[in-house]
This record gives structure tokens, C-alpha cells and sequence, in this order.
């Protein structure tokens, strides 16, 4: 039987104590390596200091020195129930981008925040991210309850401050636990110290957190990837690669490519080494042959001829979350990348920015800086296909590229053109097909794909 | 989908990513079972076909059995291999089983060097040909600018903070503290001259994970991660001189799988058998600083 495994990520302000909850749980579960706690016991003794649970985490020698997280660890662990990656996101500031790429990957967040302190500014900001990620089960763990006394006062006066905080933004969190990690106390079991708290444990409650529901009635979605045709395949056919982005498709279902509008048929799904199959569904990674061969380019979006289609424009209003190294300028052009494709975009307007931790609003700005988010209107080269974030999450959402690094991240809430129906092809099928044959036997002529010259 | 066929699945969409953005494109192969299953993850991403060459860097102490499984591979599979060797080093006697320099210069020479300028084309790197099953000068000297390898999160602290898509500036160095941001499967596929990314498919995978693949897929592996019936066997695989099998009855694919789980190497690291990670500490940092994986 295999088991289920699950990505949980574990933010807070640095020193509430996330790698503490996380190496003391390791500890309490049994998921450590043989010998590893002594190891760090034996290395803190002759280094005379005290030891500390984080220690088990600290495995690099960037981090020992400054004993701080800096970027997000994957560590894995077990419960009785299933398998667990724990993606321990860094609390400082400086290291948001990191925590973006931590949280990206999870389907459930524990947010951690430290009694004696309060919440904090990043306690606020990485709650907003996560909402931002759409990551929908969240739970909060009230640490360092010793240092207050244990005292149930504390606890609901920081409770009612965050769960106010979440409302705000959207976030219903699933539960909250008054935790000292230090002292292992509402990890594993019930502490006596805290006999008014009646509820569940913290590992109950990732226990508990449910899978993502695979929802199959979605629209289909799939980004190509690449059309393959190799030498030595046993299917003379182009095959199209990609992984499902929502729904389904089988045999027979009648398609349509974005954004060059070309319609076909599935003939087969393609797998290596598996059994031949007529449906696959979101997730899987597959291939596709079509009834008729068309010459279409790599990265098309794959859609359903009978379902809700995708827009199809070349500008949009969407929420982006800057991380890039220089601010974010108005008509400066950046890469945008959108499942598989590429396009370039300028901004055109910015609506207005948000301090996350703060919730307030400022207009008239010319620039959105590291770590703020702003409403924007973007603007592309050419036509994109997408759908609006509260349609269809897996389609919706971007990234731009400033220079060589990926700097923003974005997701799409309204379309602002008029939707393109596609009525006529603007190049031949014969110009098409030469200008593919170039493209594929002499790279080395630099052919630009049609609608991308000059 | 099951764990197993979601791991597959992402690996599956990395490396259609990797193909697709990097005309240099190359797969470092080192023979092991993390490499292999990788091998087996380009084939399923590319319906059977490996579009892309396979470079083994051979430090000339591999285990023979690991050479003779490599070039059986290359022909059932019709793989594009590419050796790399720092044959100064071999010839000149700088080597730890020579006796002339301690365990990790020695890997640094034979790996991490070898590795470095035969990525770069500096170095002559050898090709296999089908035509006379022999290996002949490559005549390509590109750089490759995308280099796939096999390492997992778990195998130890610093992987675990590894991108999949992970940028190496022209010294090969690999800047920990400022990574780039990955979400939503958007990968760093853009960089600077000179510089190139490491792709990691398999790093959410653990060993477990590695094995019970191997089992479901029915991958073929080297006989040396069986028990030899001397109850020895081999659980992960390197130099002959720097690498020892660790006590273990476990005869096939199955067996080690149930050993994982619930037997006694249920919490022993797997790399325990390597000597030169014990070699006082951080040693596979500094390595991999190094470019060495
Ligand atoms: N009193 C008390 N201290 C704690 C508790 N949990 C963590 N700490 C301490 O808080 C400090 C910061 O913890 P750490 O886990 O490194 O914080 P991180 O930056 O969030 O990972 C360490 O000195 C811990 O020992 C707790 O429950 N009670």
C-alpha cells in the first residue's frame, strides 16, 4: 500500500520557534535518523552550548553561523496516518521570496506565532501570502505558552486579534492550538499545564487536514509542453506532451489549441510503459496524437471544443506580488510566463499597492517595491490564454521575468478586452508548415515563429 | 494517483520543462539507483527515447560490475553516453588509493573536477558509438548550459534546500542563501551567460520512494544492492576503495523495500556506507559547493 503524503509548510517571524515545533516533532514521532539527536546532543556539549531543537534542522554550515533559517528545508516525517513533507519557510523578511517558494508547493499551512510576543508584522504578511498562494487550510499554533503562564486570557486575546485579521483577508482557519514547542506541549498529546484547553493536538490537526479533492467536472486544461517526434518511435504520429492542468480528456474528445485556434480530434492518449488507456485526468503527465497531423506550435493551451472556453486577450487586471531586486516600473518590459508560454508584457497602469501586514491601500504609485502587492494592468505582445483566478485557479496564474529572474508572481482577476473569437487563421497552412520544417531543420537560420517576427 | 504516480508525473513535467528551454541539454549518470530511475523518468517523459546525451564521469575506481551494467544499458536503451575523466589525475597517481591525497581531494580531482571541465568542454570528453560499440573522441565541445542530476531532499541536510531548477555560476558555485523563487511550477529557466542550472527532477522522491518505483516498474538494477550470499550488500554505490556494502540479507528489490520500512534501516541514513561524508563535518557541502552533484 502506498501512502498518502502531503505538503504542509510552517511560517512565522523568526524566533517564534518554527524550528523548534518542527525538530521536536521529529523527535516525538520517531521520524529522526538513528543516532542524529545525540549527534547534535553530543556536538552542543562540545561546543558548550546549550542545546537547542532547531539544532536538528540547522544541517548547514551557511545556517549554524548565523542561527537563522534562510531558505525553506524539506524535511520529511511520518504520522501514523501518512507521510509528510514540512517545508520549514523562513521568517525573515529579507527571505519572502524563499517562503513564496516553500509555500508554492503546499497544500496546507500552520502559522506560528509566539505568546509572549503577539502577532507580529510577518505573523500578518505571511497569512496574506498564503491566501495570495491559494492555500485554503490553515492552521495557527500559539507558541512559547510558557512564557506566559499558560495563562488562557493571553491566548484568546492574540486569538481574537489574528482570527480578525484573517477574516479580513479571507482565511477561516481550520484550528488554533496553544503550543510550547520547547516543551513538546500540545504536539503530541495533551499537556497537564494546560488542562482549559479542550481541543486537539497540533499533530491531530495536520492529521486532519484534508487532501485537495481532485475535481474532475472542471474544464479541461492542459498546456503543452513540446510536440515530439522522434526518430525511433514506435508511433510515426507528432505526440503532444503535457500534464493535465484541470478536468479530463479520452479518446475522441474534439479540441481546440490557444492561441492559434486550431481545431482537432484526440486520437490516442500516450503513455510509455503503461497499459493503453482512453481517459486520463488532472495530474497526469500524457501524450496526445490527433486524427489530423496539424503543425502547431509548442506551447499551446489544450482545450475542450464543448466546454467553457479560456480568454483569449492581450490585456488583463491582476493581483501580482513583487519579489525582483529592482521595483516594478510601469512600461518596462518583462518576460511573462504563463503555463508553458512566454510572452512579453509591459505594465500599464498600477491601480494601486498594498502594504500586506497593514491592509492599507495607496494609489497613485509609479512603482510596486520588493514584497508589496499590487493591482495591476498588464499588458502583452501578442494574445494570451488564461482564465480568471475565480474560475480556474491552475490557469490563471503567472510569473515575470526581470532579467534572468523570475520577480513577480501573479494571478488574474479580470479580463479587460474584448474576448477574441477566432475566425480565421492569419497564415496559410502551407506557410505554417514551411515556416515549422525551417524552424526544425535549420535552427541555426534563426527562423522566429510565425506572428513573432521582427 | 497514488504518491508514487504523482512523483512520477512531476518528474515527468520537469523534464519536458528542461527539454523544451535548454538547447544544451545533458544528464549526469552515475550508475546508482537514483540515476537509473531518473533514466527511466526521461523515458517516460519522452515516450522511450532519451533526447539527450548521458554524461558518466568515470573516476577509473567505479565497481565493475557498475561499467559493464552502464554499457548494457547504452545499447539495450540506444543511449547517447559521454564519459568525462580527469585522466591527469589518474596517470599523475593524485589519488586517495595511491596514497598520495586524502579522501576528499581525491573526490574533488576524480569528480568534481572531471565533472566541472567536462560540462564545460574544456575537456576531451569520449562518446559511445553504436556502429563499433566503441568509445570515440566526442567531437562536440559545447558547454552544456542545463545539466539534469539525480539528488533527492532527503539524502542529506543540504539538498534538502535545493531548487528543482538550480542556478551555478561560472565557478560552479551555488548560492544557498539567494535562490530563486519557484511557484505555481515556474522554474528558473533564464540566465546569464556563462552561468548554467542544474535540473532535479527526483527531489522530492526518498529512497523508499526510489525502491518501491523500481518495483512497480520493474527497472533493471545492478545486482550489487543485493545480498551477495555472504549477507552483504551494496545500498548505495561509489568508488570500490571509498564505499563498503553494509550487513544486509535482503536479496531483491522487495526485501529492501521491507527493510526500509520496517527493518533496521527504517532510521539509518543511507549514505552511512560513503566514507568521505564522515570525513569530519559538511564534507558533502564542501563537495557540492565544488560542483561535485
Ligand atoms: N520558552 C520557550 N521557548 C521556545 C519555545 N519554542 C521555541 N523556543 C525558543 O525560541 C528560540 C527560537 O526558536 P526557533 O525554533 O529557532 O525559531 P524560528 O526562527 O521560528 O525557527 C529558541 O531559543 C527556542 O529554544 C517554547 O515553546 N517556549
Amino acid at each position: 500500500m502506498q501512502q498518502h503524503r502531503m505538503n504542509i509548510v510552517i511560517a512565522g517571524h523568526v524566533d517564534h520557534g518554527k524550528s523548534t515545533l518542527i525538530g521536536r516533532l521529529l523527535v516525538d514521532t520517531n521520524s529522526l535518523p538513528e543516532g542524529k539527536l545525540e549527534q547534535v546532543k553530543r556536538l552542543c556539549e562540545k561546543n558548550s552550548k546549550p542545546f537547542e531543537y532547531a539544532f536538528l534542522l540547522d544541517s548547514l554550515q551557511d545556517e549554524q553561523s548565523h542561527g537563522i533559517t534562510i531558505d525553506t528545508t524539506r524535511i520529511f516525517f511520518k504520522s501514523k496516518l501518512r507521510e509528510y513533507i514540512i517545508i520549514d519557510a523562513p521568517g525573515h523578511i529579507e527571505f519572502l521570496k524563499n517562503m513564496v517558494s516553500g509555500a508554492a508547493r503546499a497544500e496546507a499551512a500552520i502559522l506560528l506565532i509566539d505568546a509572549h510576543e503577539g502577532v507580529a508584522e510577518n505573523s500578518k504578511r505571511h497569512a496574506y501570502m498564503m491566501s495570495f498562494l491559494g492555500i485554503k487550510q490553515i492552521a495557527v499554533a500559539i507558541n512559547k505558552m510558557d512564557l506566559v503562564g499558560y495563562s488562557e486570557e493571553k491566548y484568546l486575546q492574540i486569538k481574537n486579534e489574528y482570527e480578525k485579521f484573517l477574516e479580513k483577508i479571507g482565511i477561516e482557519p481550520v484550528a488554533f492550538v496553544p503550543t510550547a514547542a520547547r516543551e513538546g506541549v500540545n504536539l503530541n498529546s495533551l499537556s497537564e499545564k494546560i488542562k482549559w484547553y479542550k481541543g486537539k493536538t497540533l499533530l491531530e490537526i495536520i492529521n486532519s487536514f484534508s487532501k485537495k479533492d481532485v475535481i474532475l467536472e472542471s474544464p479541461f486544461r492542459m498546456y503543452a509542453q513540446g510536440v515530439y517526434k522522434f526518430a525511433g518511435h514506435n508511433n510515426k504520429r507528432r505526440t503532444i506532451a503535457g500534464t493535465i492542468n484541470s478536468g479530463s480528456i479520452s479518446v475522441g474528445d474534439e479540441i481546440i489549441f490557444y492561441p492559434s485556434g486550431k481545431k482537432s480530434k484526440v486520437l490516442s492518449i500516450e503513455e510509455f510503459y503503461k497499459p493503453p488507456k482512453n481517459i486520463a485526468v488532472v495530474g497526469e503527465a500524457i501524450g496526445l496524437t490527433l486524427t489530423e497531423e496539424l503543425y502547431i506550435p509548442q506551447t499551446e493551451l489544450i482545450c475542450k471544443i464543448n466546454e467553457p472556453q479560456p480568454k483569449l486577450t492581450n490585456r488583463f487586471k491582476a493581483s501580482i506580488f513583487w519579489m525582483g531586486k529592482k521595483p516594478l516600473s510601469l512600461n518596462k518590459k518583462y518576460k511573462l510566463k504563463i503555463g508553458t508560454q512566454n510572452v512579453s508584457a509591459v505594465i500599464e497602469k498600477i491601480e494601486n499597492v498594498l502594504n500586506t501586514s497593514e491592509l492599507q491601500y495607496f494609489d497613485n504609485k509609479i512603482t510596486v517595491e520588493k514584497h508589496e502587492v499590487a493591482l495591476c494592468i498588464v499588458k502583452t505582445d501578442s494574445k494570451t490564454a488564461f482564465d480568471l483566478v475565480h474560475e480556474m485557479e491552475a490557469t490563471s496564474r503567472f510569473v515575470l521575468v526581470d532579467n534572468y529572474d523570475i520577480s513577480g508572481g501573479g494571478i488574474i482577476n479580470e479580463n479587460m478586452a474584448e474576448a477574441t473569437v477566432i475566425v480565421q487563421q492569419k497564415y496559410s497552412d502551407f506557410e505554417i508548415a514551411l515556416n515549422n520544417f525551417i524552424r526544425e531543420n535549420f535552427p541555426h537560420w534563426e527562423a522566429k515563429p510565425l506572428g513573432q517576427e521582427g | 494517483m497514488d504518491n508514487l504516480q504523482k512523483l512520477e508525473a512531476q518528474s515527468v513535467y520537469i523534464f519536458r520543462e528542461a527539454y523544451r528551454e535548454f538547447k544544451n541539454l545533458a544528464m549526469l549518470w552515475s550508475i546508482g539507483k537514483d540515476s537509473t530511475v531518473l533514466l527511466w523518468l526521461a523515458r517516460k517523459a519522452f515516450f522511450g527515447n532519451v533526447p539527450f546525451p548521458l554524461v558518466h564521469i568515470d573516476t577509473s575506481y567505479k565497481i565493475p560490475e557498475m561499467i559493464e551494467y552502464r554499457n548494457q544499458l547504452v545499447k539495450d536503451w540506444n543511449l547517447n553516453l559521454i564519459v568525462g575523466q580527469n585522466k591527469k589525475a589518474i596517470i599523475g597517481k593524485q589519488t586517495f588509493p595511491d596514497g598520495n591525497v586524502d579522501r576528499l581531494t581525491c573526490c574533488k580531482l576524480l569528480k568534481s573536477t572531471a565533472l566541472n571541465k567536462s560540462l564545460s568542454g574544456e575537456w576531451s570528453r569520449l562518446k559511445f558509438d553504436h556502429h563499433t560499440d566503441q568509445f570515440i573522441e566526442d567531437p562536440n565541445n559545447e558547454s552544456y548550459t542545463g545539466v539534469i542530476v539525480g539528488v533527492r531532499a532527503d539524502e542529506e541536510g543540504s539538498r534538502s534546500k535545493e531548487r528543482y531548477f538550480s542556478p551555478r555560476d561560472k565557478n560552479y558555485d551555488w548560492d544557498v542563501g539567494d535562490q530563486p523563487p519557484e511557484l505555481w511550477n515556474q522554474f528558473k529557466t533564464d540566465f546569464e551567460p556563462n552561468s548554467h542550472i542544474r535540473i532535479h527532477p527526483l527531489l522530492d522522491w526518498t529512497e523508499l520512494n526510489i525502491w518501491e518505483y523500481i518495483e512497480r516498474e520493474n527497472i533493471p538494477t545492478i545486482p550489487l544492492y543485493f545480498d551477495n550470499g555472504r549477507g552483504k550488500r551494496y545500498r548505495s554505490l561509489g568508488c570500490y576503495p571509498c564505499t563498503s556494502p553494509v550487513d544486509s540479507e535482503s536479496k531483491n528489490v522487495g526485501e529492501i523495500i521491507e527493510e526500509l520500512k520496517s527493518g533496521k534501516f527504517a532510521n539509518i541514513a543511507e549514505r552511512s556506507g560513503r566514507a568521505q561524508d564522515t570525513d569530519g563535518g559538511g564534507t558533502l557541502e564542501i563537495l557540492r559547493r565544488e560542483g561535485y552533484m
